[in-house]
């Protein structure tokens, strides 16, 4: 992760850092394993050294003229320019996207999420040598297109029933689509069954496992980030932001004032980088929630209009986005001496998320280090110059858009009003009507349902 | 039983050059099961460095070693007159028959007795997979791995069985206060019991063995996966209606026996290498066989109210009832013949209940696609070098493989009901409807009105009282 790499500051020497701990790691492995004398047959550490420098995180892959551009400069301040560089580059980024609009966004997700799978199957490919069996790289991309399939049915399902109700094969896709694609993901199955090959049993069931908790964590989390931007694009850029910031924020304390190591699997994190982090993003988190809440664009769901078979953020903002007085606590109250305060109360959520984002998402990032040095590998890939691969950045994100939707779920938002519409209008006629007695009588209950609108119709 | 796997598989028991094969050779304990021959003339063959090191297994020692024969004492002597051939062949059979007359005695037992049932062979179906996972991968000196992997197991239980238990017991939840305050906030309090064993599970990371403790998170969630999952769809399939229930497990193991029988008597040609016992004979006997009796079984069940009726809780007696007006899939219905049938038969209509027809999809697919599961498990102990799952059953193994080729019928069902048989679940929906803001209700209700009235469903006089 990041801090190996900073050990040495430069480009030579976090290698030999890592040389060294890989070694460590290795010897520490073999003592681990008792019965390795007999031969016993997870002896990956053994035979498995030689993978981890074929990867490409060795080389400098930085573009030529930014190499030309810095050429002045010490090694370590190279470093920290590129990877300011390259910070400042995606993080513009992110805004270009946001400008762009839901659509985009949901397709720069789907591009990240297929990067991010390809990255995890291709360590396991080089853990587990598995270049000379074809089928695994067809299988693996399968499955990961199966599952997209499955995902996004649902998502388009729910979000675009008026469109799906207008054309037929739409229709029949919809209908029958768990169907569908539990047919599709049997018949990867049985293709899995029937490729296996005497000589390699285990190999392929651990590249088959691997596959699977991949989607498990890649693909679940990609789509759970969607439905929190079909929600409002607020609930996608504030969560990301708020972990963004965090890192940085950690980065920047643990620079400055770092002295007291956090965990031991991440030597470089410490207790004054992270709660000096957890209190920055927290005032960050609550800035940016305000700042955004003010526009349409990002608090409005996202709907699909049927007639312009667009995408619309427009409607009238939900409590959570109008400002609204809260009375502070006496203690507050004398040290700032004002009595209320002006806020949106989607503040206060956000507070819980930054809570969150600085407090837990941290072990997303040591559980990807673990995974890292269990691996022996330093980098996922070598896509971002100085950064590393595209999962080195998002492994933070995932447990925060778990989180966020589950978070949405419970406080925030009810069911679907139109998934419920949909699913009623798919039961059989009498349900419909006993459903549409028991409604009725429920709003008459509670005086929603006034007796001349009923009568008038 | 259970327990004399796991001591005996301790790397410092096992004996040295001993190989699983070797003993099950011995003629205490021959070896009839099909797909657990091994290949032993090609492991020593095989000399390259293939990466998994199978090679190296000869000088090795297996992970988990063949438990040694621990048929009762009682059967052990009834059966010490015969051949030990014939002595396994009996074992089998009493087994297989107490087994079957076991589930008919759960079912006469009811929803509440099947549903703990299935919760005792899901724990125990993961136990046996996480215990070879431990023996593999000799993760006894960690002392975390235990507890967070049935931590693990408890979350995932918790949460589906809080799903399951607010769907169909909402009346009994929304009374009580603290029920309703867990069914509320249920996603986040699963959420957060999980989240806890993830960090336990990071914070538990020890310096050497790194590698060791994802195999075996990784291990324990595949399990997970494919364990707990399906045992939450057989147990929706069950309130569909306990016929939902028996008939796809009935078909899987009337495929099992029937298959066996055609192939030990007509079998001859090698269905597939991972299993060298099957034959392509045993196959299609089975697949036919195996219609036939879905067809006479549904006949015989579908005209039984407690086997055709969804189940459900009767909030005022506290139980669970299965009694209701049987829906239109098992009421008899006239078909007629196609002409090439009646010729044959020489009867223009027959009378059938619709459930037939789909108890000859439900046949198919565990003719023909549940072996798929049967040869997994099969390629499973083949790429650990495990005889049997464990040795829980004598003479068939363990639970897993008794219910290897049933995980794939669960989900099966579980899809053809949702897909093909209904709808959404009304109560389920009414609880969202009453979930939503007034505003929200009040649009729902005049779309519906105005789509039931467009399908004269709603006549305008009804509209208007």
């Amino acid at each position: 992760m990041t801090e190996l790499r900073k050990r040495g500051g430069g480009g030579g020497d976090p290698d030999t850092a890592e040389n060294i701990s890989d070694k460590e790691a290795e010897s520490d492995d073999r003592l681990g394993l008792p019965g390795d004398a007999e031969g016993e047959c997870d002896v990956d550490s053994k035979t498995e050294t030689p993978d981890a420098p074929v990867s490409t995180a060795d080389s400098d892959n930085t573009p030529e003229y930014l190499t030309k551009a810095l050429e002045g400069l010490p090694p370590r301040w190279k470093n920290y320019w590129i990877r300011g560089l390259l910070s400042i580059c995606m993080i513009s980024g992110f805004f270009l996207i946001i400008y762009m609009g839901p659509i985009t966004l949901i397709f720069v997700v789907m591009c990240v999420q297929i990067k991010c799978f390809q990255e995890i199957i291709t360590i396991g490919y080089r853990v587990y040598h598995s270049y000379e069996l074809p089928w695994f790289r067809t299988l693996s991309w399968y499955f990961l297109i199966c599952v997209n399939y499955f995902f996004y049915g649902e998502t388009v399902a729910d979000y675009f029933g008026a469109l799906v109700r207008r054309e037929e094969p739409l229709q029949f896709l919809a209908r029958y689509h768990r169907f569908i694609s539990f047919t599709l993901y049997l018949a990867g199955f049985c293709m899995f069954v029937l490729s296996l090959v005497k000589k390699h049993y285990r190999l392929q069931f651990y590249m088959f496992a691997w596959t699977h908790v991949t989607l498990l964590i890649v693909v679940t989390q990609s789509h759970l980030v969607i439905q929190n931007l079909f929600e409002g694009m607020i609930w996608f850029i504030v969560p990301i932001s708020i972990v963004i910031s965090n890192d940085i924020m950690a980065y920047l304390f643990g620079f400055f004032f770092g002295r007291t190591p956090l965990i031991k699997l991440s030597p470089k994190k410490t207790w004054e980088g992270f709660i000096g982090g957890f209190f920055s993003t927290v005032v960050f988190g609550f800035i940016l929630a305000y700042l955004l809440s003010q526009f349409q664009y990002f608090v409005c769901p996202v709907e699909f209009n049927s007639e312009t078979n667009r995408f619309t953020v427009e409607c009238e903002p939900s409590d959570l986005f109008v400002m609204q007085e809260y009375t502070l606590p006496a203690a507050l109250q004398n040290t700032l001496r004002w009595k209320t305060v002006n806020l949106y109360p989607f503040q206060i959520h956000s507070i819980f998320l930054s809570s969150f984002a600085s407090l837990i998402g941290p072990f997303g990032g040591f559980f990807a280090s673990g995974f890292k040095r269990a691996f022996k590998i330093k980098d996922f890939a070598d896509t971002i110059p100085g950064h590393g691969g595209i999962m080195d950045r998002f492994d933070c994100q995932y447990l925060m858009a778990t989180f966020t939707h589950v978070y949405i779920a419970s406080f925030v938002r009810g069911p679907n009003p139109s998934k419920v519409l949909q699913q009623l209008l798919m039961l059989q006629p009498e349900q419909q009507l006993t459903m549409f007695h028991t409604l009725r009588s429920h709003l008459k209950e509670r005086g929603l349902l006034p007796p001349a609108a009923v009568q008038a119709e | 039983m259970g327990p004399r796997v796991s001591r005996s598989a301790w790397p410092g028991r096992v004996p040295r050059g001993a190989k699983p094969r070797a003993t099950r050779r011995s003629p205490t304990s021959p070896d009839p099961r099909p797909g657990s021959r091994c290949s032993d003339s090609e492991l020593k063959a095989e000399k390259d460095g293939v990466s998994d090191n199978e090679s190296k297994v000869d000088s090795g020692v297996p992970e988990v070693p063949v438990p040694p024969d621990d048929t009762p004492e009682v059967l052990n002597k009834a059966l010490s007159g015969l051949s030990s051939r014939w002595k396994n062949w009996w074992v089998r059979g009493i087994l297989t028959l107490a087994m079957i007359s076991f589930f008919f005695f759960i079912i006469y037992l009811g929803p509440m007795v099947l549903m703990m049932i299935v919760l005792c062979v899901q724990i125990k179906c993961f136990h046996e997979i996480i215990t070879i996972g431990y023996s593999v991968y000799h993760s006894y000196d960690l002392p975390w791995f235990r507890t967070l992997s049935w931590y693990f197991l408890l979350c995932v239980n918790y949460f589906f069985y809080g799903e399951t238990v607010t769907d169909y017991f909402f009346t009994l939840v929304q009374r009580e206060e603290p029920l309703r305050i867990l069914s509320k906030y249920h996603r986040f309090i699963s959420f957060a019991l999980y989240l806890t064993g993830f960090c336990m599970f990071v914070l538990s990371l020890v310096k050497k063995h790194y590698r060791l403790q994802f195999y075996m998170f990784g291990w324990t969630h595949v399990t997970l996966l494919i364990v707990v999952t399906q045992s939450h769809l057989i147990i929706h399939n069950l309130f569909e209606g306990m016929i939902w229930f028996i008939v796809p497990i009935s078909c899987v193991i009337c495929n099992d026996i029937m298959a066996y029988m055609f192939g030990f008597f007509f079998g001859r040609t090698p269905l597939i290498k991972l299993s060298p016992k099957k034959t392509w004979e045993g196959f299609i006997g089975g697949f036919f066989a195996t219609i036939v009796f879905g067809i006479m079984l549904s006949y015989v069940m579908a005209g039984y109210r407690c086997f055709v009726c969804p189940v459900e809780f009767n909030n005022d007696s506290n139980s669970f009832q299965v009694d209701c007006e049987p829906s239109e899939l098992f009421q008899l219905q006239d078909y007629t013949l196609p002409g090439v049938l009646e010729s044959v038969t020489g009867w223009t209509t027959v009378r059938l209940y619709p459930f037939q027809i789909h108890s000859i999809a439900l046949s198919s697919f565990a003719s023909i696609v549940g072996p798929f599961g049967g040869f997994f498990a099969s390629g499973f102990k083949r790429a650990f070098k495990i005889k049997d799952f464990a040795n829980t059953i004598p003479g068939h193994g363990g639970i897993m493989d008794r219910f290897d080729c049933q995980y794939l019928m669960a989900t099966f069902v579980n899809v053809y009901i949702a897909s093909f048989i209904r709808g959404p679940n009304p109560s389920k929906l009414i609880q969202q409807l009453l979930a939503l803001r007034p505003d929200q209700q009040l649009y729902i209700f005049n779309s519906l009105k105005a789509h039931l009235t467009e399908k004269g469903l709603l006549p305008a006089v009804e509209a208007a009282a």
